[in-house]
């Protein structure tokens, strides 16, 4: 390549469009420099700094939300695409990424670790995600998704002592390797079959989103494309955790830190359906190839739906449950992903679905947080006995959390799913809601199981071999006014759904 | 004609859930008490006020009081939007009338941990007059959800025998209803191309667009079956008897009272207007399953049960069977006797509740083999006892001789062995209301009710109960002695669909 060549691909790089991932990534580095030259004593305050500088990016995008330099155009040599859902994606992340900074200032200081790497780990992991979601090229993707994975590996066996978060760590890494390597030669397949110059419309920028797309176009049912599309969507479908893709997630679930597990839960999965959403939505790149995308996925979201929620009828461990419980919502949502290549609210629907589940979600995880004994694997309903009378607060957020999960109006989850189901319905698969009807119903059981445990008196007499609950930690403010807030979401945006809603029906 | 410089049915919806809130961020137990009176009170005033305008404020397509605010959600169609019709005015106002009884009741129970229990209530009494003032559909359903999940959890807390197991059996079964029902609304919406979920408007659009008579078949029977679960529609009403028996008085009053009539009402409003074929194709099979299942069948079952709080709430499955042969007889008649039935039920259903828990507490017991004499010392508990028995079986001077009288003559119509089924019915509500009067009430006590009495000697209904049985029971003889005073407003609601029907 000559000079002028890297010139020219150089004028494209619109430095300012990656402004909030360049603050995370120069804030991590600012974490680690701080521990080096700050006192000892003070070293407890870099929590603070990284949650104080992910609130900042979050404000300033906020502030430039429909930057016209940033939303609508490509970047980096058609690298990177700016769309107001990628805008909505990096909102997504970065609270999804304030939230895990706050639960893990609760989780550390129960254990003896080294405090400031986990906080640095996040913060890469988010700037990675952030351009995941708005990856318009697979080398992109293919890098951002192995920098949140690796930067996930280090998160899930964070415990080193603990050996359940260090087999949780090695299942994930096995898995997620496989998964990479699915995805990647799903990749290499589309690439070597795109470059084939006999072939209509090839081109040499294979990689590149828009190019593949008018590949694809032009070669419909062509064999090799439609083997690596479908590997390319098992090696997503590995990191949204859905059917049969799930085996690691109640394992990796419980083992990693409460934190963390919320971070898989949310951020990562969200991730996942940014990438399927930019692949098989409306205008993706695979949208040529619906006619084989949409069967697979469709039969993925069913088996995803049943086999999430039938599995977690007989769960005890509480991170187990909620991960089994993630795997349905995984099903709900691809429902979503599905009806979306018909339906342009089917988008608008599952970013809804999306920042409804983690509301609910973080609400969970913070009441689990703060329930969590030492051995952080270990969380039991049984050890939920009582917590209404003891714990008044932190019962009703946790009530309100599951409630919202569980779909129930008037929490926000009902009308994700509601919005969700009627794009369904709209998309011609309204037969897919019976499964979707009956997942729901399944999801009560235990959902409910949960709540019970929490408020409603057991008449089991006390038993001595009965494992102990570990000490409650008390809810320092920040995170009480964190629970607050997210539990008040939960209901307010059930009621009214205000400027989302009205965004969402513009799209 | 006064105007009320705010609107009636959004403070009547807002006013509960707004303490309730309050509650919840932790206001103390006395306020919590106090403004709990003022709070149960304004839904009923607003109601009677709404009821007492209805006829001379402007109406637009059959409603009146219509407001519409937007929640965001403008660009699918939906948005809460407000308002009464002829057939909705009726429950709005029987909504308020038992909420405030069972708001009440509740507050004299001194129930434990007093302050969660009327969060909860208040929040099902928001819910309860938001469902019958929503003209949205989606809010419909939402407000109903939203009335419903107080139940589980206080079924579950403040329950009697079973409180758990029936706790988790109302919760699945009624979430298969809704379910089965959002996906029956959902299809609706989806499938009239209307994209709206405004009742006015979609009923403006499918007049002119009606649906095909299979798609119209497929929803009403998704909507039937789903409502049909919340209204324990044979034989899928096991979770009924159970959930009524060990649900807390206040909270059995306003579920079988007025939550339950959600269903119906859903196949009144929605339902028959907008898929008449459909209707008229399930007509015959569910008022089969309506005559023989609920109330043959449930009818001797309800005969057999030894437990008071079993058989009432047995017997109000099986009157739930009548509301059934009214909506499939489908003429004006015989859907204004279901919503008069409807009104006369929640009210009736309501003040038995309410007796069966006073008498509980004279007893110690809820098995009817074990009391008995008990008129003598609690004279005017038996009065109230008898009356409400009375209503409920059905009896001149009573709303739901109305109600009743109406479903059988459009039954005739309709098939006339269906109503003679239905009329063997009465005979058999007569006889378990007559007898579970007399077993309390009458005769000597038994042993066991002779110890209980020797070592709590019962005291009569006090004021802190008589007040809500009496509101109850003055509603009942009102609208028995002045049928005319809902069934005006229910006719002019009717009559247009009735003329679609006939048409078919």
């Amino acid at each position: 390549m000559t000079l002028e060549a890297v010139k020219l691909a150089a004028e494209s790089n619109t430095w300012t469009a990656i402004f909030p991932e360049l603050m995370l990534g120069c804030l991590a580095l600012l974490l680690l420099v701080c521990e080096i030259l700050l006192p000892k004593r003070l070293h407890a305050l870099i929590p603070d700094v990284a949650a104080a500088g992910i609130l900042g990016t979050l404000v300033g995008l906020g502030l430039s939300w429909n930057n016209p330099a940033a939303v609508g155009e490509t970047t980096f040599n058609g690298l990177l695409q700016h769309t107001s859902g990628g805008q909505f994606m990096r909102a997504f992340f970065l609270l999804a990424a304030l939230l895990v900074c706050l639960l893990g200032r609760v989780a550390l200081a129960k254990q003896l670790m080294p405090r400031v790497e986990f906080f640095h780990v996040v913060l890469v992991v988010t700037a990675a995600m952030m351009l995941l979601a708005q990856s318009n090229h697979f080398v992109m993707l293919f890098v951002a998704l192995e920098t949140l994975t690796i930067g996930l590996y280090i998160l899930v066996s964070y415990y080193r002592t603990r050996t359940a978060s260090l087999e949780a760590g090695l299942k994930y890494l096995v898995m997620g390797a496989l998964s990479s390597g699915l995805l990647l030669f799903g990749i290499v397949l589309l690439y070597g079959v795109a470059g084939n110059k006999a072939l209509a419309a090839s081109t040499e920028q294979a990689m590149n989103y828009t190019d593949l797309a008018r590949f694809l176009a032009a070669n419909p049912g062509n064999y090799v494309a439609s083997l690596g599309i479908v590997l390319v969507l098992a090696g997503v479908a590995f990191k949204v955790g859905a059917f049969p893709f799930q085996i690691w997630v109640p394992d990796v679930y419980q083992g990693a830190p409460t934190p963390v597990t919320a971070f898989l839960a949310v951020a990562s999965k969200a991730a996942g359906f940014a990438v399927l959403l930019s692949l098989c939505g409306p205008g993706g790149a695979f949208a040529s190839y619906g006619a084989l995308t949409e069967p697979i996925l469709l039969l993925m979201a069913a088996a995803t739906i049943l086999f999430g929620n039938i599995a977690a009828l007989t769960q005890h461990n509480v991170k187990r449950l909620i991960g089994l419980s993630g795997v349905s919502h995984a099903g709900f949502l691809l429902l979503g992903v599905v009806a979306a290549r018909h339906v342009p609210s089917a988008v608008g629907a599952v970013y809804f679905y999306l920042f409804a589940y983690l509301l609910a979600s973080f609400a969970v995880f913070g009441v689990m947080t703060h329930l969590a004994g030492a051995e952080d694997s270990d969380q039991d309903l049984d050890h939920y006995a009582g917590l209404a009378k003891e714990r008044p607060f932190l019962a009703a957020v946790l009530a309100v959390g599951l409630g919202s999960l569980a779909g129930i109006p008037p929490l926000a989850g009902f009308m994700g799913k509601f919005l969700v189901f009627v794009a369904v319905f709209k998309s011609g698969h309204g037969s897919s809601l019976i499964i979707a009807a009956a997942g729901v119903v399944l999801s009560i059981y235990y959902y409910f199981g949960w709540i019970k445990a929490a408020f409603f008196e057991s008449w089991a007499p006390a038993d001595d071999a009965a494992p102990l609950a570990p000490a409650r930690t008390p809810v320092g403010p920040l995170a009480g006014v964190a629970l607050c807030v997210l539990a008040l979401g939960s209901v307010v945006l059930g009621f009214w759904q205000g400027p989302v809603g009205q965004w969402l029906g513009m799209k | 004609m006064s105007q009320l410089p705010f609107d009636p049915l959004l403070v009547a919806i807002a006013t509960p859930l707004a303490l309730a809130l309050a509650i919840a961020l932790g206001l103390p137990k006395r306020w919590s008490v106090r403004l709990s009176y003022v709070a149960f009170a304004v839904p009923l005033l607003l109601a009677l006020h709404t009821w007492w305008h209805f006829s001379s404020v402007p109406h637009e397509s059959g409603y009146a009081f219509l407001t519409q605010y937007s929640t965001g959600l403008d660009a699918f169609g939906i948005s809460l939007k407000l308002g009464l019709n002829g057939i909705s005015l009726p429950l709005f106002v029987m909504a308020g009338i038992v909420g405030f009884a069972a708001g009440l009741y509740a507050i004299q129970s001194q129930a434990e941990r007093l302050k969660i229990y009327l969060m909860l209530l208040l929040i099902m009494q928001g819910g309860l007059m938001g469902v019958f003032a929503s003209v949205d559909v989606l809010y419909f359903y939402f407000f109903h959800e939203l009335a419903l999940i107080p139940t589980f959890i206080m079924v579950g807390i403040w329950g009697g025998k079973d409180r758990s197991y029936a706790a988790m059996k109302m919760t699945i079964y009624l979430t298969l209803g809704a379910m089965i029902s959002l996906v029956g609304l959902i299809a609706l919406y989806v499938k009239s191309g209307s994209s709206t979920f405004d009742l006015i408007e979609l009923k403006r659009y499918l007049a002119s667009k009606p649906l095909s008579d299979i798609t119209q078949q497929n929803v009403f029977a998704l909507l039937a079956v789903g409502f049909g679960v919340l209204v324990s529609l044979w034989p899928l009403h096991t979770w009924a008897p159970l959930g009524y028996a060990a649900a807390p008085s206040s909270n059995a009053m306003l579920h079988a009272g007025v939550l339950k009539k959600f269903g119906l009402y859903g196949l009144i409003q929605i339902g028959l207007p907008l898929l008449p074929a459909g209707a008229s194709h399930w007509a015959q099979p569910l008022a089969w399953v309506a005559v023989i299942g609920n109330v043959l069948v449930v009818g001797f079952v309800t005969m057999a049960q030894r437990d008071l709080k079993q058989m009432l709430g047995y017997s109000s499955v099986m009157h739930m069977g009548y509301a059934f042969l009214g909506i499939a007889a489908g003429t004006t008649v015989g859907v204004g006797g279901v919503v008069i039935m409807m009104v006369a039920h929640g009210l009736s259903v309501a003040l038995l509740f309410l007796l069966a828990t006073s008498v509980h507490h004279r007893t110690h017991t809820l098995a009817m083999d074990e009391m008995g004499g008990l008129a003598r010392q609690t004279p005017v508990l038996a009065a109230f006892f008898v009356a409400a028995t009375f209503a409920s079986i059905g009896l001149p001077g009573f709303a739901n001789f109305w109600g009743e009288l109406s479903i059988f003559v459009a039954l005739w119509k309709f098939s006339p062995v269906v109503t003679a089924c239905a009329v063997a019915g009465v005979v058999i509500s007569a006889i378990y209301g007559l007898r579970a009067a007399a077993r309390i009430f009458f005769g000597p006590a038994t042993e066991a009710m002779a110890v209980v009495a020797a070592k709590h000697p019962p005291a009569d209904l006090g004021w802190a109960e008589r007040i809500p049985a009496l509101v109850l029971l003055t509603a009942l003889l009102f609208i028995g002695l002045w049928p005319k005073s809902i069934s005006t407003p229910i006719n002019g609601a009717l009559t247009p669909p009735a003329r679609a029907v006939a048409a078919k």
